[in-house]
């Protein structure tokens, strides 16, 4: 916890976050009553499917749906003492790519083809330092790029978005994304479009950059390696709610939502022994405009029957003894079911 | 079993550079380098590699939807290096290709029914029940609705999409699926449905496999033997077990060691574990001497630059199992960590 802060309030706070698009099709309940925190020097693993509303919470806390007039946020979202879904326009515009900035999927799409890559670090450098110079910002950016990885980056630097490969794009990116020392450092799904190898590189890269700045990390992903990787904590979101969430340890070790099992169930793994069969869950994700009644999980989860109709009425509350889980099996029946039920078949 | 449904020899695809009015051509993009590669009946054989490794070059050069450069490709004995279009065509009804991208893939503006229908028509295939009865039996042989023969593409989600292609490349009853990516670009749980119901199929009706994909962990899943590739090159190939027990290609290993590992507990070990590669896959236009995996290897020495290893049967391993390395990896070798000693040339 960072100095100046008072004791009892984390470093990133989230309160029963909601964010809602209104449509033509209807109201897209994106995100619901979400709630987490996270310190200094942490991480947070977010994985589930797509629109499972992973990517909008963190587009909600970097307010990036302010742009979306039909967007409707509610709840709340403090960094240190500062609350972020009543801040203006322009006090969330200080803090984006300065305090808090984001590393996107697609590095192609998420940089300007026209101008070079320096010149799009030294403009997020300048944005946030008004009194720092061309040249002085030039080094900056040059010393980032260099910090990233990126051999040669003088010559770099004049390089367009599209001279680099997906790696190094990457890297460039992550370069923008660091440049102003940020405190909090949003990934979303940050290596789902590389290779294994430099997946590996740039995991690396963020876990290094995380020890030398000591910022706060957001990771949201689908691929439950790269959770396990870095991950301090981790929470599990499904039809935009947060289902499960926990230390990542207990996560991996004794998850307790059919959903966290399904999602395991799904992945060969290399570390295991080759199975005849994954075990999928089965069906498709549910539509956000219209969520299933009750547990939002039940229509494809292999429990819900073994609770009468509650599932199918009722919607679950996150709760529990152990870690948050918003599932109707009973708690002291949950890790039984998961040792003699799920785990042989993992 | 052990018959080859599909031989490569020595294939080639180099993809021409040209300038200028006259189209000059001032070089060639070397995509697939000479490769030697076997598809038995009835197997899967997963093909791996990184991006620009060649690998869907190679699973397009089998197809014949590319043609090689130089080296043959048999189907069933049946020399199919440069056969024409309409001489491919009857072939066509036993080689059939999935694709990685279920949005690209499939005509938006036709229905469910005229893309899975598309390929019995050409190949005037008779349809004892109507063409309308066909489709549905397809589309429930791959868990869709049948009722759905009439919807468009937009209607269904990406898993269902990558559905809708099984069932296009089932239409015709091919003996041997080329499968480019085929479940890379869906969700974890949708990937392991389509997954076994790829395996479902292939039980069902007797179907060879060609499974390209980069995630080694559905790959080790679904193959029973698995090649590797390094731009152009198959490096190594080994029964399945074989291969991931004891990898002997400097780059099967640092691919392996990449792979995270799914247990924050072994965290560490896996972190200590793993090898380094550094840098990015050198140009194609211009691949190194030798080996071309040298300037990334730590293994490397003079004579990995000048003289190209021979991908043959090393140290002690079975027949199956070879590998194109002049140091390869021993059981037990500690690897993790090491990094090219010299800067790559």
């Amino acid at each position: 916890m960072s100095i100046g802060t008072p004791a009892s309030r984390p470093f990133l706070e989230v309160k029963d976050l909601t964010i809602r698009f209104e449509t033509d099709d209807g109201i897209v309940q994106a995100v619901t009553e979400s709630s987490f925190t996270l310190e200094k020097g942490k991480t947070l693993g977010i994985v589930g499917e797509s629109g499972s509303g992973k990517s909008v919470t963190s587009l909600g806390i970097l307010g990036l749906h302010r742009t979306r007039s039909n967007a409707k946020v509610s709840g709340e979202i403090w960094l240190e003492d500062q609350e972020l879904v009543t801040a203006t326009d322009e006090d969330v515009r200080k803090l984006r790519g300065g305090k808090m900035s984001m590393i996107f999927q697609d590095p192609l799409s998420a940089m300007h083809p026209y101008f070079t890559v320096g010149s799009q670090i030294v403009e997020a450098y300048r944005v946030h330092h008004p009194g720092v110079n061309k040249k002085v910002a030039r080094e900056r950016a040059i010393d980032m790029l260099a910090r990233v990885g990126i051999p040669q980056p003088e010559r770099r630097f004049n390089d367009y978005a599209h001279q680099f490969s997906g790696g190094m794009r990457q890297r460039a990116m992550i370069a923008m994304a660091l440049v102003n020392d940020p405190a909090l450092l949003i990934a979303d799904e940050p290596t789902t479009a590389l290779d294994v190898t430099v997946q590996a590189q740039i995991l690396d890269l963020i876990r290094d950059l995380q020890e030398e700045f000591g910022s706060a990390v957001i990771m949201i992903t689908h691929d439950l390696g790269v959770v396990a990787e870095l991950a301090d904590d981790v929470l599990v979101m499904y039809g935009g709610k947060i289902i499960e969430k926990g230390p990542a340890v207990d996560l991996f070790q004794a998850p307790e939502h059919p959903y966290t099992w399904g999602l395991l169930g799904s992945m060969p793994r290399l570390d295991r022994e080759v199975r005849d069969r994954l075990n999928p869950v089965k069906g498709s994700p549910p539509s956000l405009i219209n969520l299933p009644s009750g547990c939002s999980f039940h229509p494809r989860c292999p429990f819900a029957e073994r609770n009468g109709d509650r599932c199918f009425t009722e919607i679950p509350l996150l709760g529990g003894p152990r870690h948050p889980v918003a599932c109707h099996l009973p708690e002291d029946d949950r890790p039984r079911i998961f040792q003699q039920e799920v785990r042989p078949n993992l | 079993m052990s018959e080859n449904l599909l031989e490569a020899t020595g294939v080639e695809k180099h993809f021409p550079i040209t300038k200028g009015l006259f189209k000059r051509q001032i070089g060639a993009v070397r995509a697939v380098d000479g490769i030697d590669l076997s598809i038995r009946t009835g197997e899967t054989l997963g093909l791996v590699g990184e991006s620009g490794s060649g690998k869907s070059t190679a699973g397009r050069l089998f197809t014949r939807i590319l043609e090689p450069t130089a080296g043959t490709i048999t189907f069933e004995g049946e020399d199919i290096s440069h056969k024409s279009v309409t001489q491919m065509r009857p072939l066509r009804r036993d080689v059939q290709m999935i694709f990685q991208d279920p949005y690209s893939s499939l005509n938006p503006r036709h229905t469910v029914g005229a893309i899975i229908s598309a390929p019995l028509q050409i190949q005037n295939i008779p349809t004892p029940n109507g063409v309308k009865k066909a489709v549905q039996d397809l589309l429930a042989l791959v868990g869709l609705n049948p009722e759905h023969y009439n919807r468009y593409p937009h209607e269904f989600s990406g898993g269902q999409r990558q559905r809708i292609g099984i069932a296009r490349a089932l239409a015709l009853r091919p003996k041997l699926i080329i499968a480019d990516e085929p479940v890379s670009a869906l969700d974890v749980s949708i990937q392991a449905q389509v997954v076994n119901l790829m395996e479902d199929l292939q039980r069902e009706f007797n179907l060879t496999y060609l499974f390209i994909a980069h995630d080694l962990s559905v790959v080790r899943h679904i193959s029973d033997r698995v090649a590797v590739m390094y731009l152009g090159k198959i490096v190594e190939v080994a029964d399945r077990d074989d291969l991931y027990k004891n990898p002997r290609h400097p780059y099967t290993v640092a691919l392996m060691s990449a792979v995270p590992v799914p247990d924050p507990v072994r965290r560490d070990r896996a972190q200590r574990e793993r090898v380094l590669l550094t840098g990015d896959v050198p140009s194609p236009i211009n691949p190194p001497s030798g080996c071309r995996f040298r300037t990334r290897c730590w293994k490397a020495q003079e004579i990995c630059a000048t003289e190209e290893p021979p991908l043959i049967t090393r140290l002690d391993d079975p027949e199956s199992h070879l590998t194109a390395c002049h140091f390869p990896v021993v059981n037990d070798e500690t690897v993790a960590g090491r990094r090219p000693a010299a800067t790559p040339a």
